[in-house]
């Protein structure tokens, strides 16, 4: 039994199935009539409607009488043979979960060795691989692309990958624990506290003149006490804070704008807190969907596009306890916890 | 005239008619629209109500139901009435349903594009207009059904078998698949959940189309094609044949929407058996028309109304054909998702639907307005020219787009990764969206000659009711013998 069947619906399905066929066949058989001998005309069916409306009654095309038991006789031989009869499985034991089984099982076969292959090489090493790139970006171009842009640089809402400002980190062991558990950065809705329209546009002055841009000094001037509000992720100098995700503040890279209109909606309303508003904000995980072997060589797509930074963390992979862990690890959300985790080898 | 009791209602007739014209219009050019924001997304400037995803249901709406819709609604009160050779039961409850019917249009008109859908594909009104469709069709269902039962011939003539299938079929479809728990006055959740909902949904969907799309307009078929042929229906056993096959078989074949998703296998099998089976009852309707031709295709020759019955049939016949071998599940697994199913509703859509119902409404609207003929025959010909030309640019197009779309979406490279990003085959399909674009504008512009056309007609004479035959009650009907080696099959068509 498959696919939950009772024996009852089993049954139901098998007779209905059975009966219906033979039915159709039947119907067919009864009405078989002789041909008409050459020579003969048809013969009229005797009623008329609407004054001239009249029907011959010739017996059934031939060739499409065949047509039909033809039809029958495959979707009798094809229900023998594949499920289709409730939950008899068929003679030939298929089953689409079955050929997805055996499909996934030939491809990694297949293309197992190709891949492990580069999963031996660590990511700044592989980053120079052309041949390695090349599968990456295709990778990146059926996964990767449909936010970042095929050209990885982003757009408003997600994240330019060529230049060097990460959220997160840009170091190989980061890239794959952002690509493997994704990310949920959440930047709070602030209006209330920062006091409504005006204190969101003062501190939109603010922020501007942090990052060396155009600002009005007074009424920058008027939000820095309050800055120490934001201060708790971005920092206080406003450089960010990359074990939440706060971005750096200072230097002009803006994930949703720079203009005063643009700061002051992120600071009053947030971002990524209404997604039914907003759209999704979050780096989806791609850990079960891609494996291992794919994210490392998407890692070091990603890692060779500019901004790859220094395998800080690469050194102290093998232990991965002590100095691994950099200041502390506690208040991330729990996706970037197994980023230590290192050895991502098969 | 109205109300009087010897002569036929023509009213709704006109009314349905003229309607079938200027919907289609207006669904074919939205249409053209939209295949148009397909090259260009920004056409519209980027207006939510103009977008893609609100236009494409409001098209596909608009020429199934309205342009599609009148043209059976119109066709089947002709018929059920001069073949029954009675007025219409209720001429109040033929206005209802005109009437009623129109509003349900607006309201889509005005809904989909404010982006209110209950989100099932050709059933995206929500629950208020369906509970309006609902009144519609049952006071639609109560004339037509009527209208047969006092008829005045003994033997109810094939078209209405067809009509009444159709009537039926769409309410216990309709009723079904529009099950939902309302939240708003805008808003409903479907009344199934998960794969079972997405049965019924299509189970619905391919019934749309083998009952309002298909049985409908073999009604139209079986009452336009012999009388422009002016020839008797080539097998009356044929049709009793492909029509019990017909409805009976049309039932099972929804799954084949559904093939590998998370539908069962065996409901996947059952789905595409029957499809294949659906076959040679699908064509029955086909042989029956075209062959009423035989003897009589000199006629061809110079009668473009009797081109486009005809050469409707041929596309029925084509697309009867395409629908089966898509149905089989490695084929589906190339084609599915692709254009090629578009192609493949539209060889249905234009090539079928479109043209079986322009030819019959060259048919009728000059007996409806007291003329002999079209204002024009001339410009028949060339609407039948540009239509055709048109459809056949759109699905051979589609066709070439869909199968490149099909291999290029699962063509692997030697490392296991697909050749091709999804986006590049977008880029590969703009030319022969061109063509698809150029194709449907061919076929909108024919609409727009056969308005010309129609205007002119009109305009030229006045609305006409014909008088009722007198002297032909089921008595006195002129009834031979039922001939024949088997008992009169007409029994089970009563």
């Amino acid at each position: 039994m498959t696919d939950h069947l009772t024996a009852f619906w089993h049954w139901y399905v098998v007779i209905i199935t059975i009966v219906s066929m033979i039915a159709c066949g039947v119907l067919l058989w009864a009405q078989t009539t002789k041909r008409l001998p050459a020579g003969t005309k048809p013969e009229l069916h005797g009623n008329v409607w609407d004054e001239d409306l009249t029907e011959y009654n010739h017996p059934l095309p031939n060739w499409w009488r065949w047509l039909f038991y033809l039809t029958l006789l495959f979707g009798a031989l094809y229900l023998a043979i594949y499920p289709g009869l409730g939950g008899f499985a068929g003679q030939a034991g298929w089953s689409s979960a079955g050929q997805y089984n055996a499909e996934v099982k030939q491809a990694d076969a297949d293309f197992g060795p190709v891949f492990a292959k580069f999963s031996a090489v660590d990511i700044p090493t592989l980053a120079k691989d052309a041949q390695a790139n090349a599968v990456g970006q295709r990778l990146f171009l059926n996964y990767c692309a449909q936010c970042h842009g095929s050209d990885a640089a982003g757009g408003k809402g997600f994240p330019n990958l060529r230049d060097k400002d990460w959220l997160y980190g840009g170091d190989p062991a980061t890239i794959v624990a952002t690509l493997t558990n994704g990310r949920n950065g959440v930047m709070p809705a602030l209006g209330d506290a920062i006091g409504g329209e005006t204190g969101a546009k003062e501190m939109a002055q603010y922020v501007r003149s942090l990052a060396g841009l155009q600002h009005d000094a007074n009424m920058a001037a008027a939000a820095a006490p309050k800055f120490a509000i934001c201060a708790a992720c971005h920092g206080a100098d406003g450089k960010g804070n990359r074990q939440l995700g706060a971005p750096n503040l200072t230097d002009d890279i803006w994930l949703y704008g720079s203009s005063v209109e643009d700061i002051s909606y992120t600071i009053k309303n947030g971002r990524g807190v209404n997604q039914l508003v907003e759209g999704q904000s979050a780096m989806p995980a791609q850990g079960e969907k891609l494996g291992p072997a794919k994210i490392h060589l998407l890692a070091a797509y990603v890692y060779g596009l500019g901004g790859g930074e220094p395998p800080i963390v690469e050194k102290a992979e093998p232990a991965s306890t002590a100095p691994t862990a950099p200041p502390a690890d506690v208040k991330t959300p729990a996706p970037s916890a197994p980023s230590p985790a290192p050895p991502k080898g098969k | 005239m109205q109300g009087s009791a010897n002569t036929y209602n023509y009213k709704v007739v006109r009314q349905f008619a003229i309607m079938t014209v200027v919907w289609g219009i207006v669904g074919m050019l939205v249409g053209v629209i939209i295949a148009a924001q397909l090259i260009w997304p920004d056409l519209t400037f980027g207006i939510e109500w103009l977008s893609y995803g609100r236009l494409r249901p409001l098209h596909t709406n608009a020429v199934i139901f309205a342009f599609g819709g009148c043209a059976l609604f119109a066709t089947s009160y002709y018929v059920v009435q001069r073949t029954c050779q009675t007025r219409v039961l209720s001429d109040s409850m033929a206005a209802i349903h005109f009437w009623g019917w129109q509003l349900v249009i607006l309201l889509a008109a005005v809904t989909l594009p404010l982006g209110i859908t209950s989100g099932k594909e050709y059933a995206e009104l929500e629950w208020p207009i369906d509970i309006l469709i609902t009144v519609i069709w049952v006071t639609y269902a109560i004339n037509f059904f009527g209208t047969i039962m006092k008829r005045r011939t003994q033997h109810i003539y094939v078209a209405n078998w067809f009509y009444g299938a159709f009537i039926l079929t769409v309410a216990i479809l309709h009723l079904v698949n529009s099950a939902a728990v309302p939240v708003t006055m805008w808003k409903s959740y479907s009344a199934y959940a998960g794969v079972q909902d997405a049965m019924i949904q299509w189970w619905y969907g391919h019934n749309a189309v083998g009952f309002f799309l298909t049985a409908g307009f073999l009604g139209i078929m079986y009452y336009f094609v012999p009388k422009q042929a002016e020839r008797p229906v080539y097998s009356y056993r044929l049709s009793v044949v492909h029509f019990w096959a017909l409805i009976f078989t049309y039932m099972w074949a929804g799954p084949h929407h559904l093939h590998y998703t998370a539908l069962p296998d065996w409901a996947q099998s059952l789905g595409m058996v029957f499809s294949l089976i659906l076959l040679a009852p699908s064509w029955g309707g086909m042989i029956n028309g075209i062959m009423t031709l035989s003897g009589a295709w000199h006629k061809l020759r110079d009668d473009p109304i009797l081109k486009f019955l005809i050469v409707s049939l041929s596309f029925y016949g084509m697309s009867t054909f395409e629908g089966p071998m898509l149905s089989i599940k490695t084929v589906n697994g190339l084609a599915h998702y692709t254009d090629w199913i578009i192609g493949h509703v539209h060889s249905g859509a234009l090539g079928w639907v479109a043209f079986i119902s322009i030819g019959s409404m060259y048919y009728l609207i000059p007996r409806l307005f007291g003329q002999k003929e079209m204002y024009s025959v001339k410009l028949i010909s060339l609407h039948f020219w540009v239509a055709t030309l048109g459809v056949v640019l759109y699905i051979a197009a589609l066709w070439i787009s869909g199968v490149m779309q099909g291999l290029m979406w699962r063509a692997v490279n030697s490392d296991g990764t697909l050749t091709y990003a999804f986006v590049e085959s977008v880029k590969a399909s703009y030319p022969y969206w061109m063509i698809r674009l150029l194709g449907g504008t061919l076929f909108f512009s024919g609409m727009l000659i056969m308005a010309y056309n129609v205007f002119k007609t009109v305009a030229a004479g006045k609305a006409y009711d014909a008088p009722i035959p007198e002297g032909m009650s089921p008595g006195s009907l002129p009834m031979r013998p039922a001939v024949g080696p088997m008992v009169n099959p007409a029994a089970q068509g009563d």
